[in-house]
């Protein structure tokens, strides 16, 4: 029975979305909030994440865009006087925050209950020493540690437990500061850097080779245990677990295996006292049956939101309600309804989950991958066949493989190496051994992935290699291409064999009555009927799960979701497809979604009508709507990857809600979009799309630099750059594999110190119903998802404004938009330029809605249904209260990144606050991505002279406020000059060639030593490639965890507003109470 | 995929599932019917209590971790299996994992089964198959490769299906040991009546030191000397094993501890006056959640069992101890006054998860 003394619940959210803490906790919060709000218990939720579900309307009673620290969530507490606070569905970040509150006894005062498990069992399994102690106490063996709190005694350590060792840091989310060592030299720098983190490192006998296997287990107060389900890593311990391919169920362990690790996890949560859910993942040694528990985490996480999706079990709804007081014998399970919470879920199908890097996009970063997190999403694939999950989740990662086979060639170095030293690109290291002979025991040897997983490997390869045999698509044998398709293989995959277009194959595979067959995942391997909507598709099989009604009377739409997240592409357009989805069924539509994607809301099966989990290309959405015959199909909410399936859809015959997927064409295709914006009369910058050098010049010598440069294809780094004179552009160019007729580079004229504008609408029939226009604090430069924005507008002109609208009137009349869309503008004094226009859903959709209070997705899904909602009447630049969206780095995971802002988008996440003033505003903004108000000190260098300049006011005031500024040589000078006092950084070169020459402090010393609080270093230029000064400065400011900021007119705000605005007086407000 | 031959499974209710054979190339029939259990493929195989059925596995891929050594312990147990040798008559998986990846595999799955003669089909869209034994129950049926002549092959649909029902055979005479075997050593001895035991009950009463004399399942135990009474698992019906239950009910006239365990719940039931049927499918999976009955306590336990005790049956003197969370049946029963219970599940586990093994302790202590 529950406890009917919680009327009140503080729930803390996970903030921007990191590496480490991605999407995966708006699900969990999500489900949470929704087991409360059915209990009848007010929920007030904190998260500055404006971009989640949870954050939306009618999910939480209350919201507080606030950065979820000691400090504001206390502030919280004092206003609402709840009765619980919940910390296990917010990531690291809220259970860190939790024990903060409890250890400064914040929870006590305001006689907080924890809902769920208590705060000390979450401290026995943080703490790494106290987690030994436990785990000892019931005979459970823990990978041999020694805590150490100095270098000395870290060095002292390793000799101890003997090399190689790992180092971890205590409190760290995602591995943060943690790393392998081979030697002295590699311990000492691993674990200087561990300490900027956290006080104390742990020094451990590396176990690198073991299996990696992990289970999540469910506790109720009355002590019943169930654990949900396993998972194997496909690569072996060393590669975080958020790092590695996991297979669900394990594929490796006998009975004996899988139910020995599975009783000792029972034993630890029971020992440890968990109330809802616990994850315990071991090593475990594939040569005897030894094991190691590497760690315990007492909360909802990454593998528990997998675990999930992979079961339909909804853990983090049962979690909540068990944190309420129910045993799991009192709950149901959601798929089945009639059988309890209280079961194991059985799997008939293979899941696959397959982690999404970019490191592509950044400079300088180091490919290898281990013990730290640097993933940015991840993928997962269902199958009935390892080979066909492991094909679809290749895919589905959408970083251009076409699966396992069949990829363009494989780049990755000399293959050995790229076999024994893991990167992003591993696994197609093993494609091209297999390809080229190498055996799956070699392959083994150097990679320690355990043979059954490179079997399956190798059946895919010789698949490919039978498929090769065929001269042609008329030859090819139903059993092959059946066979080919169990396994994996996809239309284009065969076509690209046979030397046929995908078309050709799909007709071949049509004639021979193949298709792939609908499967529901019902937690019970079919063992008891269920209605569930939870689908995926497999050739594996004969039959359909489900029968398709097809009475005029039900209209069905299908949603195409957003894929995996990545940088550019993340939570927001899971909102927006999440907001679809409710329009449609608010109106009577039923509502089909596809994703794949296992951190999403929108992957939940209780948010629609039917979930295809499965992939988003032109093949599966074809063969779904052949089974749906939906009425449409909507593909502007999903970001980039349904916008490109709009014309080849519609192409095949499927209604497109909403533009038509020409007029998309149209905007989408440089050349077709250039011509509609001169005829229409409009400015943009000028540029060309250029095949020969010759050509580059000529274009640059007419246009002047700086130019923007977006080559096809780049080998390393940045896939677009601005250079700034012809050396700079000489070199870029070089980094493109080539510049022809087949790889044209795109070159435009690129505007310096100009304002980038948002315009956020949707229209109807080409007339606009609502619009947000928005402001970049940065000048165009910095890519417009790394921005820090403003809404509405603080500094632009009315005249901007109204140019604004027209021109945006205009495009949305000519392009006959209904639906979502978005313009990005220049201005410059009241000039504007149109650089970019997409015919859907923008990153920046769900922060404008949710500023303004008027659901644009909702109104844009109205508008596409034909339903012809009324324009909105009201001015955004009424508010009485300003919105600022902030974006959230995650450089501190990525080891060796330059981290600086440029046109190529690099940020992770991003929140979005409220305030009365546009100070507060950006204070609570910067904060919740983890900036701190700086107290004493300020390491400054500011660039060129402008920069200089630009700099100079926030300086004066810093000064004025009692700041103590260093500065290196330039900055110096200029600042001294200009009447601020300052005090000599010496730069990295200068401490090198002169020493003790100079006089001044070190100012990567000043960084160790943690003598500034903030560095704010302004990059000359966005295409220094050389190991410079600055660079050094700045990972320095990363690795210390030193707040950076490296765009001038970001740290003039910012500057402005701590200097003007004390903590203290920032208003605690929640959602609601703006502009109410 | 090119080496494999291709095979047919044919339904008493007409549907036919083409796939391929892995196993021994002659026919088999037998009652089809499915376990959801995810891992486990040596432990079910050579499960007794499968004998006289084809086994349906719902988890697609199987073979994956190889067969460990045929070795058998000290005791002359199976060191890795749950009996001498295959009970199943035949094997039904969608995906088979002809390599295999395991430090203590000595053999494929495939190559085990030919070894012992049993035939298996992959290839089947086996949660269809199970599906249709959900709708419609358990079902004969015959697994038939490619060229090897069944009656079954020549059969149509609306005549008599040409297999026998296993389950009017007494497959408990079939799989009991014929002589008693004596096994470990121990202050107090247990009888043990095998309907068709798994080692892993001989292991889990040894290791615990107790002496184990294992008897026939209609050996007369009562002229035995003993300090407690097991009743075993095994296969089919219970209505034919009454001679066991005449010699357990003039055991339950003295105060000496009983424990049954499956088809042991059944026969103490029944001697206990309870009633026995047959469920539409049985319970034969990792996964069946069981309550304590009057209590707040759950348990996850190991099933194999197609038939079951009414639970409404049972005389004033026996009370109901566990009960199936799913579908509401008796999963166990014990006397009110003396120290006399069942289990419907499988606390030995093996496979399956061990988290009711404490079932062991309880009895031994009260011997």
């Amino acid at each position: 029975m529950i406890d009917k003394d919680i009327r009140k619940v503080v729930i803390l959210g996970s903030g921007a979305l990191k590496i480490g803490e991605a999407g995966e906790f708006d699900y969990s919060g999500s489900q949470a909030l929704k087991a409360l709000r059915e209990e009848g218990i007010e929920t007030v939720l904190i998260n500055p994440n404006i971009a989640t579900v949870q954050t939306s309307e009618g999910v939480a009673d209350k919201v507080y865009f606030l950065p979820v620290t000691p400090y504001f969530v206390e502030k919280v507490i004092a206003r609402e006087k709840p009765d619980g606070i919940i910390l296990s569905f917010g990531g690291q970040t809220a259970l860190n925050c939790g024990v903060e509150l409890f250890k400064a006894g914040t929870l006590d005062k305001y006689e907080l209950r924890v809902l769920g498990t208590p705060v000390q069992s979450i401290i026995d399994t943080e703490d790494r020493e106290l987690f030994v102690e436990r785990l000892d106490e019931i005979g459970v063996k823990t990978i041999r540690s020694v805590a150490a709190e100095s270098l000395e005694d870290a060095l002292k350590a390793a000799e101890e437990v003997g090399y190689p060792v790992i180092v971890r840091a205590a409190y760290a989310l995602g591995g943060l500061g943690s790393g392998f060592c081979d030697n002295r030299e590699e311990l000492t720098a691993t674990v200087t850097k561990a300490f900027s983190f956290s006080p104390q490192v742990l020094i451990e006998k590396s176990l690198k080779g073991w299996k990696e296997i992990e289970y999540e287990v469910v506790r109720d107060r009355y002590d019943n245990c169930i654990t949900v389900c396993n998972m194997e890593n496909f690569d072996p311990l060393g590669i975080h677990t958020g790092e590695s391919i996991v297979v669900a169920p394990s594929q490796t362990l006998t009975n004996d295996e899988f139910h020995f690790l599975r009783k000792i996890a029972i034993d630890i949560v029971r020992h440890i006292g968990i109330v809802g859910e616990c994850n315990v993942q071991y090593a475990f040694s594939p040569d005897g049956e030894d094991y190691r528990v590497i760690e315990v985490n007492a909360r909802l996480s990454r593998s528990s939101a997998l675990a999930s999706k992979a079961t339909g079990y909804p853990l983090a709804f049962v979690a909540a309600k068990l944190g309420l007081g129910y045993g799991l014998f009192e709950l149901k399970n959601s798929v089945t309804r009639t059988t309890p919470a209280f079961f194991e879920p059985a799997l008939d199908y293979v899941v696959c989950k397959i982690p999404r890097w970019d490191l592509g996009k950044f400079r300088r970063v180091s490919r290898e991958i281990g013990s730290s997190m640097k993933s940015v999403g991840e993928i997962m694939a269902i199958g009935r066949t390892f080979e066909e999950a492991i094909q679809k989740g290749l895919r589905m990662i959408g970083q251009g493989a076409n699966g396992f086979v069949c990829n363009k060639p494989y780049s990755g170095g000399e293959l050995d190496d790229a076999l024994k030293i893991p990167t992003d690109t591993r696994i197609f290291a093993i494609a091209a051994a297999l390809e080229s002979g190498y055996s799956v025991e070699r392959i083994h040897e150097l990679t320690h992935i355990d043979r059954w997983f490179l079997d399956k490997l190798n059946n895919i390869e010789q698949v490919y290699r039978d498929l090769e045999k065929f001269k042609g698509l008329d030859s090819l044998a139903k059993d092959v291409l059946k066979h080919a398709k169990r396994l994996g293989f996809s239309d284009i995959q065969i076509a690209r064999v046979l030397g046929c277009s995908e078309a050709e194959l799909r007709s071949r595979r049509e004639s021979f009555g193949l298709r792939p067959r609908v499967k529901q995942i019902d937690t019970l391997a079919a063992e008891f009927p269920s209605s569930t909507n939870y689908l995926y598709l497999t050739y594996n099989g004969d039959s359909d799960d489900i029968v398709w009604e097809r009475g005029e009377a039900e209209k069905t739409v299908i949603v195409l979701g957003s894929g995996a997240y990545r940088i550019g592409s993340s939570v927001e357009f899971d909102w927006c497809g999440v907001n679809a989805i409710q329009t449609l069924r608010e109106n009577g539509y039923k509502a089909v979604m596809i994703n794949y994607n296992p951190e999403t809301v929108s992957t939940d099966y209780d948010i629609c009508d039917r979930l295809y989990f499965d992939e988003l290309s032109y093949e599966t959405v074809m063969d779904i709507c052949t089974l749906e015959r939906p009425y449409g199909v909507i593909v502007s909410v999903g970001g980039q990857i349904p916008n490109n399936l709009a014309l080849p859809l519609m192409k095949s015959g499927v209604h497109i809600l909403g533009t038509s997927a020409t007029d998309i064409d149209r905007a989408e295709d440089r050349n077709k979009f250039s011509s509609v914006v001169d005829k229409l009369g409009i400015d943009q910058p000028r540029w060309s799309e250029l095949t020969t050098l010759d050509d580059v010049d000529k274009f640059v010598d007419e246009v002047g630099f700086p130019v923007l440069v977006r080559p096809s294809y780049v080998l390393s780094g940045a896939a677009m750059n601005v250079c700034f004179n012809k050396d700079e552009l000489a070199k870029f160019l070089q980094l493109a594999a080539e510049v022809s007729e087949d790889h044209p580079v795109v070159i435009s004229s690129f505007m310096q110190r100009c304002k980038e504008i948002e315009f956020d609408a949707v229209a109807d029939n080409g007339k606009v119903l609502a619009y947000a226009i928005s402001e970049h604090i940065e000048y165009a430069g910095v890519h417009s998802g790394d921005a820090t924005i403003q809404f509405p507008p603080q500094k632009i002109y009315g005249v901007t404004a109204a140019r604004i609208r027209k021109t945006a009137k205009a495009l949305a009349s000519e392009l006959n938009i209904t639906g979502p869309f978005n313009i990005q503008f220049l201005a410059n004094d009241n000039f504007i330029k149109v650089i970019e226009c997409n015919l859907r859903a923008s990153r920046s959709f769900p922060f404008v809605s949710k500023i303004m209070k008027i659901n644009l997705i909702d109104l844009a899904t109205k508008a596409m249904l034909g339903m012809r909602p009324e324009a909105v009447e009201q001015d955004a630049f009424e508010l009485e209260y300003v919105g600022i969206k902030a974006s959230q780095f995650s450089f501190s995971r990525l080891n060796l990144a330059d981290p600086v802002l440029g046109v190529d988008m690099v940020s992770t996440g991003e929140v979005g606050c409220m305030g009365d003033s546009f100070d507060e505003a950006l204070l609570k903004s910067l904060l919740s991505v983890g900036y701190r108000i700086p107290e004493k000190t300020i390491l400054v260098s500011s660039g060129n002279a402008l920069q200089k300049a630009d700099l100079l006011p926030a300086c004066q005031l810093l000064d004025s406020h009692g700041y103590t500024i260093y500065a290196t040589g330039g900055t110096c000078r200029y600042l001294r000059e200009n009447g601020v006092p300052a005090l000599r950084a010496l730069w990295p070169s200068e401490v090198e060639e002169n020493a003790g020459k100079e006089d001044g402090v070190p100012a990567q010393e000043l960084i160790r030593s943690k003598k500034v609080e903030l560095v704010i270093n302004i990059p000359k230029n966005y295409s220094q490639h050389e190991l410079s000064n600055g660079y050094k400065l700045r990972r320095a400011a990363i690795d210390f965890n030193i707040p950076l900021i490296t765009n001038s007119r970001l740290a003039t705000a910012f500057v402005k507003a701590f200097c003007r605005l004390p903590l203290d007086s920032i208003g605690i407000k929640s959602w609601e109470e703006y502009g109410a | 995929m090119a080496e494999m031959k291709k095979a047919v499974l044919v339904l008493q209710n007409g549907m036919r599932f083409e796939g391929w054979s892995f196993g021994y190339e002659g026919a088999c029939d037998g009652e089809v019917v499915f376990s959801t259990a995810m891992v486990g493929y040596p432990e079910s195989l050579t499960d007794p209590s499968y004998s006289g059925q084809i086994l349906c596995v719902s988890y697609p891929l199987v073979g994956n971790y190889g067969i460990p050594p045929r070795e058998t312990d000290e005791n002359g147990l199976s060191r890795c299996f749950e009996s001498e040798k295959i009970h199943i008559r035949g094997l039904i998986i969608s995906y088979y994992s002809e390599t295999y990846s395991h430090w203590d595999a000595v053999s494929s799955l495939g190559d085990w089964l030919k070894e012992e003669k049993i035939p298996a089909i992959c290839g089947v869209d086996t949660r269809e198959l199970i599906k249709t034994i959900r709708e419609e129950g358990a079902m004969l049926g015959a697994i038939i490769p490619d060229g090897c002549g069944h009656s079954v092959s020549m059969w149509k649909a609306g005549e008599k299906f040409p297999v026998p029902d296993p389950n009017l055979d007494n497959q408990v005479d079939i799989v009991s040991c014929k002589e008693i075997i004596r096994y470990g050593k121990g202050n107090k001895k247990v009888v043990l009546v095998d309907c068709g035991v798994k080692h892993q009950i001989i292991r889990c009463l040894i290791n615990r030191g107790i002496e184990v004399i294992r008897v026939p399942w209609d050996y007369d135990f009562n002229t035995l000397e003993w300090d407690g009474l097991f009743i075993s698992n095994g296969p089919g019906n219970p209505e034919l094993c009454g001679k066991a239950v005449e010699h357990i009910r003039k055991a339950m006239e003295g105060d000496k501890p009983i424990f049954g365990i499956c088809m042991g719940n059944q026969l103490l039931s029944k001697a206990g006056g309870a009633r026995t049927f047959k469920l539409r499918y049985g319970h034969r999976s990792h996964n069946q959640p069981v309550r304590e009955i009057g209590t707040n306590r759950c348990f996850i336990t190991s099933q194999n069992h197609g038939f079951a005790v009414d639970g409404s049956s049972l005389s004033d003197e026996w009370e109901p101890y566990f009960i199936n969370m799913n579908d509401g049946t008796n999963e166990g029963i014990r006397h009110k006054s003396k120290p006399f219970f069942s289990a419907q599940f499988h606390p030995e586990a093996s496979s399956g998860p061990v988290d009711t093994e404490f079932l062991f302790d309880e009895f031994i202590s009260r011997l």
